[in-house]
């Protein structure tokens, strides 16, 4: 039991911190961009982004373990994965919409913009390819989630701070957010090796 | 084209380098669990493909039709009509989180007033109504006013403030550069954050409001972290535009036109409406009908008169000389004999319609709110007449 928390916190450790899907694994960038502009955004996309991988982490295990593993039709990983997501991500618009509705004025634009993210189809693949177990990937997607909520707040923060700085005009807007990201992922690779998968 | 023995050289290793990048991608990337497998069999392989994604197709099309078939919303039309109507500035001035909550509140809810989206002016106020089967009021237009008239050269500063420019900014760096802790910074938060493109810095690094543009939607007086932006309606037209609280000495030393709490105005206005508190005059909204007489007797000109023009008043052939006028000029401009027909001094005369508003048959005209005294009589006279 113990050796069992243990791999899980490794994993939640490895996804948001280590592996940083941002800035190890660079997915996932156009949303960064776009969302870490500013901080309420950022904060919005974060909280829908982590509970969209979580269950989709889910399911997407669920067909993938239960289904296609006995049938030996894995070579469909990626179409199935996107099917489920892009599924999950309209179901939960129209239910969001009726149900929740203070929620879904809040953060309902933030959905249709996560079915495009490369992260999230990224999570499910790894979940596959490394035969997590089923809590594993929840605790993969969970990392991810974090890590993905840590980089934007990183870089809402900053990015709100160089609206008002002297940016020289070639760099201003995009190039520099760029550059500043290219920086964090430098500083990020001092986890590499914390901890030994 | 590849002539030269290097080039072909180079040819090569391209490809080597290419190769090899292709096969190490094989086995980096992100994940697979695709195994080689010995033998395929194909037929089996085949089927369970088509039947497998067949099937997830069909499960999920029948899902979100349900789901959007249980869960649909239904949407009145009326919102849609509403929020065209409104001015989509999304500043909050309405009291609800966004355009669209104010459309559906004032569609659903029949309590809420159709009026309350400023920046639509009348015009969108009365097409809310019309939209919603609600009565619209007209509602006074509110302009955010700037309290201070601290400029660059009429105010001392403290330090050299070298950081960003923004007031939120200089406001961190102990309360600003400015001697004056009430007084404006000048950096133009203000300017930047208004959605209108109402306010303007001046030369002199104060910011200066478009009368026609201003909207009343209160996201300048927000943004301020002086506080020095009140918004107020339009007709409250002379105010104190100072908050300094510092003893008259002090104000006077930082700044040239600051409120000294003198008490000159207080004593001269005809209705008692400036209150000195905490060496700072204020002007009781309620009381003060606009005169103008303190505004020409303050010797800081800390008091800011915010009508543009002021007409002087002049006597038609209407008067019956009952002497009302006479008696209520502050400054004296108004003479004439009992039954006569008055004249009324241009030099002397400031402009501030008490006069225009005192007299019983409407014989002067020529002030700021003749039209509006006209108006009004002629509705009471339509009132009693039928």
């Amino acid at each position: 039991m113990g050796s069992e928390f243990t791999r899980l916190f490794e994993l939640v450790i490895s996804a948001s911190l280590i592996n940083n899907f941002v800035f190890t694994r660079f997915l996932g960038l156009c949303i960064f961009f776009g969302v870490s502009r500013k901080m309420e955004t950022a904060v919005g996309m974060s909280i829908t982004f982590t509970s969209v991988m979580i269950i989709s982490a889910a399911l997407s295990w669920v067909v993938f373990t239960k289904v296609m593993v006995p049938l030996e039709i894995t070579f469909l990983e990626i179409i199935v994965f996107i099917g489920v997501i892009a599924g999950l991500v309209q179901a939960s618009d129209t239910i969001m919409r009726k149900v929740a509705s203070g929620l879904y004025y809040k953060l309902g634009i933030y959905l249709a913009l996560i079915s495009t993210n490369c992260i999230i189809l990224a999570v499910p693949l790894v979940s596959a390819g490394e035969k997590y177990s089923f809590i594993q990937s929840l605790a993969f997607g969970l990392g991810s989630g974090l890590g993905f909520a840590l980089a934007l707040i990183i870089m809402a923060s900053i990015r709100e701070k160089l609206e008002l700085a002297d940016v020289p005009v070639p760099f201003r807007g995009l190039p520099m957010a760029f550059v500043v990201t290219g920086l964090i992922a430098l500083a990020f690779t001092g986890f590499s090796g914390l901890i030994t998968m | 084209m590849m002539k030269r023995p290097v080039d072909k050289i180079t040819a090569v290793l391209l490809i080597l380098i290419l190769l090899v990048a292709a096969v190490s991608v094989a086995h980096a990337g992100v994940g697979g669990g695709i195994e080689a497998k010995e033998k395929v069999d194909l037929k089996q392989l085949m089927t369970w493909t088509l039947v497998f994604l067949a099937g997830l197709g069909t499960i999920f099309g029948f899902g979100l039709a349900f789901a959007a078939k249980r869960f649909s919303v239904k949407v009145d039309p009326r919102v849609e009509q509403v929020l065209d109507v409104l001015a989509h500035a999304h500043c909050g001035a309405c009291g609800y989180a966004g355009c669209e909550q104010y459309a559906e509140a004032v569609v659903k809810n029949p309590e809420v007033a159709p009026n309350l989206c400023i920046p639509a002016g009348a015009g969108g106020a009365e097409a809310v109504a019309l939209i919603t089967g609600k009565k619209a009021e007209v509602m006074e237009r509110i302009f955010s006013r700037i309290m201070c008239q601290g400029a660059y050269s009429t105010s001392e500063r403290r330090f050299n403030y070298e950081g960003i420019q923004d007031c939120r900014a200089a406001v961190l760096a102990g309360g600003g550069d400015k001697s004056c802790i009430y007084g404006c910074l000048g950096f133009g938060t203000c300017v930047r954050v208004c959605p209108f493109n109402a306010m303007s810095m001046s030369e002199d690094r104060l910011p200066v409001v478009d009368l026609d543009k201003c909207t009343g939607c209160r996201k300048c007086e927000a943004a301020c972290p002086k506080k020095v932006i009140e918004v107020l309606p339009s007709s409250k037209a002379v105010l104190v535009a100072c908050h300094s609280k510092d003893k008259g000495g002090d104000t006077r030393k930082k700044c040239q036109t600051g409120c000294i709490a003198c008490g000159i105005c207080v004593k001269v206005c005809p209705f008692d409406a400036p209150k000195i508190d905490q060496n700072l005059s204020r002007i009781d909204l309620d009381k003060c009908r606009v005169c103008g007489l303190c505004v020409t007797k303050c010797p800081t000109k800390a008091i800011v008169d915010f009508i543009p023009v002021r007409g002087k008043a002049f006597v038609t052939d209407k008067c019956i000389g009952c002497q009302s006028c006479k008696k209520i000029c502050p400054v004296s401009a108004s003479s004439g004999e009992a039954k006569q027909k008055h004249i009324i001094d241009q030099s002397r005369c400031i402009g501030c319609g008490l006069c225009t508003a005192k007299c019983p048959v409407q014989a002067i005209d020529g002030t700021f709110n003749a039209a509006e005294v006209f108006r009004l009589a002629l509705e009471k006279k339509r009132k009693t007449a039928a």
